[in-house]
């Protein structure tokens, strides 16, 4: 029945519409009227989702759902939606999540309430933009436009240093992605058009390829973010309000890893796979080196930044392992690549959940208890119970427990690694016993051991908003780790077309 | 001379607009202050009739007039439309503002029709001289209107500067205009483009004549190294009367550069170009680092002009039509982003406050959530951010530019324009993230706000449909 819906169409502009609507009704009608409203919104979307995965022809590596209209004729540029099997799980995510932080914000948020929940639909809308635009400047204008929201969300309402970070974040983000639009625009002039998968089939020589490759590996290297190009994101995440820390945790980041899989590799392939060293030398630096940087700290969203730059050197890792498993003699098929590009992929939903978890578990201590510091918890487990109980869930996630998502992901791209060469893998598996140490530390010093203080004494548990919103997160966490097939079913036509496209010199 | 040849009826709109006034100038006489509605009335009917009468005589051709020293062709349409638009928003901004400092009189509608009038002959301009007679009937409009306020000391010597260093600027470029004439024999501008291209070898003194043309442009769009009146002149001169000059004389400016540049001496582009390079990358670099550095708003907002300025050239000195055309549309989203930020200030100015220092607009979101929704659609349009028109301008230019095979002056625009978002985000910053110093109420006229939400939401509009412009700006041009 979805089939002539412009499913995608909908889904961007059902939330943008409702932040507008949201904005203008103002915080006049009561506190609460702004937030049901966007709460209506929210669930809206997330419903219209839906048939995108049930609607979705898994045979295909074809755009689906595809809507096309000419929008700015003088430069060809087109009004041009649809995803597959690499964005649909990712646009999926996004609405999952926004519907978390929606109902994570319900209490919290007290200044400004209408404007904080316009600028979270607002981003939500332009988030999927960015998933499912298959042309290179409608993507380009989302992929922009998303940092006025964010810029916005973390210097309201963010905490003691916010200007600093917010300002960092979007100049950051913004030097990457500018060299980028120069990029875009010179294959414009070779190509004749901004469409990403006319894109995907334009020769291009070596040089151009090399220049073409470093413009997006600006752009994406930061967002995702890869070392050295990280330090926004921990400052970014410590000063900025929880939905907000969970949105750039969740999705944003993603958006990095997505931009890697839809530009650098189909359009540029010999340059990634020249540069291929480059890239994973980062990422296992990011793995390792970014690991030991997460013990140390004492601040514990700082803790799961760090943890979280370091999860994504996975998603890097396994997308540009794959030219060296090919080069690798012992392989005679394409099955490692596919092993490594589809844990990637895993990797990425995964951490979408477990790092939302994670800040919102930090969240909800630091309502109670206005402190991000290790050191001022302990022995929460006897006042929180129940929050512990989730809070470990997700920690043992993080760390990569089999049965949790976690641990698909990792598995599958440290599997694939030792395609490649045996160090790679070695080096990545570290993060077993780095992320154990690290999650597993702060752990003890937050939730175990005596009562630390007054304070950890008058901890009230879980409200029920709170229990709803963990439940939802551990519930996906546990059905993508236990039964992941169906998310790999659906990327499998794409991955492996996508493979196979840059297997093949563009020379 | 027969009347054919004149060919009056091309100059409706001019003939009307300075009929009105003059009109205005006799009915104002007769007016007591309270009454002194009417003039403003008088002079709003009047820029909204001259370009309703325009858009009615658009022909969509080129037609030669007054023994072809005047032009009418789609460029000088389009541009004398949106000068007209332009200006009726700056006289709806201009009102309480002028009320409250007891300037609202009748001359400075009169003045700012004389100097429509005097951009309007400029863009119709097919002749050196009219083209300079067009430049001295707004240039002197606008030294007296810099020195509107006679009370304020400061405006007295903004003007001053404006007059002396506009001087100048107009004395190099008749000196520019004679070399030329002395060289080709001619100052119809057809005349010099087909003198020109008759000539096979390159002539020193065309050069000399080029430079001087190149620097009396510059100087009255505010290139760098000749921007330097352009700080202290806003700076000096009321909010209103900068918002005026901010807006409508760059687009006259622009049509100016296409006539004398590209129509009359289009043979020497090789040559101009260069220079344009020079005067562009300057812009872009002076401009947005010195922003940076600026407390006060309508500094920062000069300094902004500035950069855009360099962004302009970089569209001009493409020299395809699509580098024109992307210089066009740059210069009337510019007309319109910047009015829209002077406008900002304007309502927050009320009696004896102007509003101009950056302090000035801290915790705005708290004191009128819309309209630091507007000022922050301003500043990100400025910045070049999507989803707002900014962003397409910065592309059609940029685009422009790596088509010509320039892709390193593409890559200096973009790192520039990088600089410029710090000073834009401060803006936003201090609306946003601050609490307010102040907790006055905006009471401004419903005209007022409705003309600026109106200025901000078609920002956003353009941005997010910007074909339309976009294709009318190539169409002037092919």
């Amino acid at each position: 029945m979805f089939a002539d819906w412009p499913l995608l169409s909908l889904l961007v502009w059902t939330p943008i519409i409702g932040g507008l609507v949201v904005l203008l009704a103002g915080d006049h009608g009561g506190a609460q009227g702004a937030k049901r409203l966007a709460l209506i919104f929210s669930i809206a979307t997330f419903l219209l989702s839906i048939p995108l995965f049930t609607e979705f022809d898994r045979t295909t590596s074809a755009m689906q759902f595809v809507e096309l209209y000419p929008w700015i004729s003088s430069f060809n540029i087109n009004y041009h939606f649809g995803v597959d099997g690499i964005s649909m799980p990712l646009v999926i995510l996004t609405t999952f999540i926004t519907v978390i932080v929606v109902i994570a914000a319900w209490e919290v948020i007290k200044v400004k309430p209408s404007q904080y929940m316009a600028a979270f639909l607002i981003m939500e809308g332009l988030m999927i933009a960015v998933f499912s635009a298959l042309d290179a400047i409608f993507f380009y204008v989302f992929w922009e436009g998303m940092l006025i929201p964010m810029f916005i969300i973390i210097g309201i309402w963010g905490g003691p240093r916010r200007v600093y970070a917010t300002i960092k974040f979007f100049i950051y983000t913004f030097i990457g992605s500018v060299f980028m639009l120069v990029a875009m625009i010179y294959m414009y002039y070779q190509s004749g058009s901004f469409d990403i998968l006319s894109m995907h089939t334009l020769k291009l020589t070596m040089n151009e390829q090399f220049w073409i490759f470093i413009a997006f590996l600006m752009a994406f290297a930061v967002k995702v973010p890869m070392w050295p190009v990280h330090t926004w994101l921990p400052d970014a995440h410590v000063e900025a309000p929880t939905g907000g820390s969970v949105i750039l945790a969740a999705i944003m980041l993603k958006i990095g890893g997505y931009g890697f899989i839809r530009f650098s590799l189909p359009i540029t392939p010999d340059a990634s796979h020249m540069l291929d060293w480059l890239v994973i030398f980062m990422s296992l630096t990011a793995v390792v080196y970014i690991g030991f940087v997460a013990l140390v700290q004492n601040d514990m969203k700082k803790l799961v930044a760090y943890s979280s730059i370091s999860h994504m050197g996975f998603v890097t890792l396994g997308l540009f392992v794959v030219f060296m498993i090919w080069e690798n003699p012992a392989n005679s098929d394409l099955s490692g690549a596919t092993l490594a590009v589809e844990g990637a992929m895993i990797q990425m939903i995964s951490h979408g959940f477990i790092s939302a978890a994670m800040f919102l578990a930090i969240g909800v201590l630091y309502d109670r208890m206005h402190s991000r510091n290790i050191s001022d918890y302990g022995g929460v487990v006897n006042t929180m119970p129940k929050f512990v109980g989730f809070a470990v869930f997700f920690a043992m996630a993080n760390v990569g427990l089999p049965g949790t998502s976690g641990f698909v992901g990792e598995f599958m791209v440290i599997l694939a690694s030792f395609k490649a060469n045996f160090w790679f893998a070695f080096l990545a598996a570290l993060t077993l016993i780095i992320g154990a140490a690290y999650t597993l530390w702060m752990v003890k010093r937050v939730f175990y051991g005596d009562i630390a203080n007054d304070n950890v004494a008058k901890l009230n548990d879980l409200s029920n908003r709170e229990f709803l919103i963990m439940s939802l997160l551990a519930i996906a966490v546990l059905i993508l780790g236990l039964w992941p097939a169906p998310v790999i079913d659906v990327m499998h036509a794409s991955v492996d077309n996508l493979l196979h496209h840059i297997a093949v010199s563009k020379l | 001379m027969t009347l054919d040849a004149l060919n009056i009826s091309i100059a409706w709109p001019e003939i009307f607009l300075l009929s009105m006034a003059c009109l205005l100038l006799v009915v104002d006489v007769f007016l007591d202050q309270k009454q002194r509605n009417a003039s403003y009335l008088i002079a709003q009917f009047s820029l909204l009739a001259t370009a309703f009468i325009t858009w009615t005589n658009m022909a969509g051709i080129r037609l030669e007039g007054f023994n072809g020293t005047f032009v009418v062709d789609p460029l000088a349409d389009v541009l004398k439309i949106f000068i007209c638009l332009v200006v009726a928003l700056v006289f709806v901004y201009s009102r309480d503002y002028l009320k409250d400092r007891n300037v609202f009189k009748g001359e400075f509608y009169v003045l700012g029709l004389f100097g429509v009038l005097g951009m309007m002959v400029m863009v119709s301009s097919n002749h050196m001289l009219t083209l300079y007679m067009g430049l001295e009937l707004l240039s002197l409009s606008l030294y007296a209107m810099v020195a509107f306020n006679r009370e304020s000391g400061r405006s007295a010597e903004a003007a001053m500067k404006y007059f002396v260093l506009g001087a100048i600027a107009s004395g190099m470029l008749l000196y520019g205009i004679s070399i030329i004439y002395g060289i080709t024999g001619s100052l119809h501008i057809p005349e010099i483009a087909s003198s020109l291209a008759k000539q096979s070898e390159m002539n020193i003194g065309l050069v000399f004549g080029l430079v001087f043309l190149v620097v009396g442009l510059a100087f009255k769009l505010g290139a760098v190294p000749f921007h330097m009146w352009i700080p202290d002149v806003y700076h000096g001169a009321p909010t209103t009367v900068t918002s005026y000059i901010a807006s409508a004389p760059k687009i006259a400016g622009f049509a100016i550069i296409i006539r004398v540049l590209v129509e009359a001496l289009g043979s020497l582009q090789s040559d101009w170009q260069g220079m344009l390079i020079i005067l562009a990358v300057l812009s872009l670099g002076v401009g947005n680092v010195i922003a940076i550095a600026q407390t006060n708003l309508k500094r920062m907002l000069a300094y902004s002009t500035i950069s855009h300025v360099g962004f302009i050239l970089l569209g001009l000195l493409a020299g395809t039509k699509a580098g024109y055309s992307s210089a066009m549309f740059y210069i009337l989203v510019y007309s319109l982003m910047t009015l829209g930020g002077f406008g900002v200030i304007l309502l927050l100015a009320r009696a004896g406050f102007e509003a101009e220092e950056l302090e000035d607009f801290k915790g705005l979101n708290q004191r009128s959530s819309w309209f630091a929704f507007m000022m922050l659609i301003f500043m990100f349009s400025m910045a070049g951010v999507p989803p707002t028109v900014g962003f397409w301008a910065k592309l059609s230019v940029l685009s422009a530019v790596i088509d010509v095979d320039m892709l390193w002056l593409a890559l200096i625009g973009v790192f520039f324009s990088i600089i410029g978002v710090f000073y834009y985000l401060r803006v936003i910053k201090l609306m946003y993230f601050d609490e307010p110093t102040s907790d006055e109420p905006l009471d401004n006229t419903l005209e007022m706000q409705i003309a600026l939400s109106f200025n901000g939401v078609i920002i956003l509009l353009l941005g997010v449909y910007p074909g339309a412009l976009m294709s009318l700006c190539f169409s002037v041009f092919s």
